[in-house]
């Protein structure tokens, strides 16, 4: 077999099915939802690709979706998973999670469970998530500390949440979580549909990260916090996916790859499915994991760039989606000629925070998707 | 984050880790949520034997029987336990 890289895909996230009880405005998903869960891979499927992928080198294993929970072999394919050798982690919004799932689930060898909130309080969690769930969440939380499985609370946050970061915190710090990642939403899928009231202000977040400081330094050794700016708001890029092809693999709820979980938006690439050809083969050998792999794609300002190797050339769905052409420069860098449509985007979020625009955020649901892809949207504003 | 004696507690691997020969990486491992350690060889001796509850002295008493003549040892081991207690990769071991 031909070998064109020497990168490892440490990676493997399995995006298990679309379904997914909660509606999202920030979804990276696709807005076209597969109204239909027929085409899903089976478990046997599944169990070959982890197989495949184990193969490569791939180590941590993320279960993910739209929601793992709603496969019914989710235990099954832990199991599986914990024989390859996998470090097996389960990313959820705990919705269909119970006390006895967890226990189940660590003994078939899960290590960690991610749990996702969407508000800070009963009310705004219902509100930005479409479920009324807080409290199930703050429930199986406890769960899982009690049980001792790892466990890591993910505050997703935006234009509309970012002031309950305290809010959030305090839970958090009540129940004795020791990991939160507070992750400002990026702008994929459902996200960039939302964009304009999703993207935060400055003072927003200069705010919110005062506030996550704060909390940093008075439990310290007992609460680790990850805060993750929204990059539009840098003056360079950050990589995509630790590079494109070098580290992530996800296969979606059809089989197809993609080394980054957006990609799908990219005009003219081709997406192998795990049904047809080997991952290895897919891995080393397909145009598309070649397509954006090192450095002899770029273009200028990237090509000559004494930075090149640092970020890579940023990420190629938002060089696509704010310039057009996925081979130019991610326009978050200074140094790129269509910087100034990012300056343009972040100068409209210097509005202060008002409640009721979280009306305006479009749920990702069924109903949403079909009124939209009817639509055909324009991506960029 | 629970302190322990080095010197007087038995301790083990923590159990969150997960300890691994990896073959892709020619090299043991440790896993954790979305995170990987490689390990020198000499991290590897030591984790491998506090896999099961142990202490301080057996281990420096194991690795002089593995590797007779090795100087030093002592001085590493304890070095080595005393990061790897701090790191949170072994916690005590209950009685």
């Amino acid at each position: 077999m031909k070998r064109t890289t020497s990168h490892i895909p440490m990676w493997l996230l399995a995006e298990l099915t679309f379904a997914c009880p909660v509606q999202c405005s920030y979804c990276s998903n696709p807005l076209e939802l597969s109204a239909s869960r027929k085409n899903e891979l089976s478990t046997e499927e599944w169990i070959r690709v982890m197989r495949q992928a184990r193969k490569l080198g791939a180590v941590q294993l993320g279960f993910s979706g739209g929601e793992p929970l709603v496969r019914t072999d989710l235990e099954e394919l832990v199991v599986e998973a914990k024989s390859l050798g996998y470090y097996i982690n389960l990313i959820t919004s705990s919705i269909g999670l119970t006390a006895e799932k967890i226990t189940t689930l660590k003994e078939a060898g899960l290590g960690h469970i991610q749990i996702s909130f969407q508000g800070s309080n009963r009310e705004s969690n219902k509100l930005l998530g479409g479920t009324d769930s807080f409290d199930h969440k703050v429930a199986m939380t406890k769960e899982v500390i009690k049980q001792e499985l790892a466990l890591g609370l993910n505050f997703v946050l935006h234009r509309q949440n970012l002031h309950q970061v305290e809010e959030f915190l305090t839970m958090a710090q009540s129940v004795g979580a020791e990991f939160v990642e507070l992750a400002n939403c990026q702008y994929y899928g459902w996200g960039l549909h939302n964009r304009e009231h999703l993207l935060p202000s400055q003072e927003q977040l200069i705010d919110a990260e005062r506030v996550t400081n704060e909390f940093r330094e008075k439990y310290k050794g007992d609460m680790e916090i990850f805060f993750v700016a929204p990059d539009y708001y840098d003056d360079r890029p950050k990589k995509c996916s630790n590079g494109w092809g070098t580290t992530f693999m996800t296969v979606n709820p059809e089989g197809e790859v993609l080394p980054c979980q957006a990609a799908k938006v990219i005009p003219g690439l081709e997406f192998p499915n795990v049904r047809a050809h080997d991952l290895n083969d897919i891995w080393h050998n397909s145009d598309l994991f070649n397509r954006f792999r090192g450095t002899d794609w770029m273009t200028e300002p990237c090509k000559s760039c004494p930075e090149k190797e640092i970020d890579l050339g940023g990420c190629r769905c938002q060089a696509l989606m704010l310039t057009g052409d996925a081979t130019n420069a991610d326009p978050v860098c200074s140094l790129s000629p269509h910087h100034d449509e990012v300056l343009r985007i972040t100068k409209k979020a210097q509005r202060p925070y008002q409640e009721e625009d979280t009306q305006k955020l479009v749920f990702r649901n069924p109903g949403n998707s079909k009124k939209i892809t009817a639509k055909k949207p324009e991506l960029t504003e | 984050m629970s302190e322990f004696n080095l010197d007087t507690s038995s301790f083990k691997l923590n159990p969150r880790y997960q300890f691994q020969w990896e073959e892709a990486q020619q090299c043991h491992v440790l896993l954790y949520p979305e995170g990987l350690i490689k390990l020198s060889d000499s991290a590897t001796e030591i984790l491998q034997r506090c896999q099961q509850p142990t202490t301080t002295a057996t281990l420096i008493d194991e690795l002089n029987n593995a590797f007779p003549g090795a100087e030093g040892l002592a001085n590493d081991v304890m070095e080595f336990l005393a990061d790897a207690q701090q790191q949170v990769w072994i916690v005590q071991a209950s009685n």
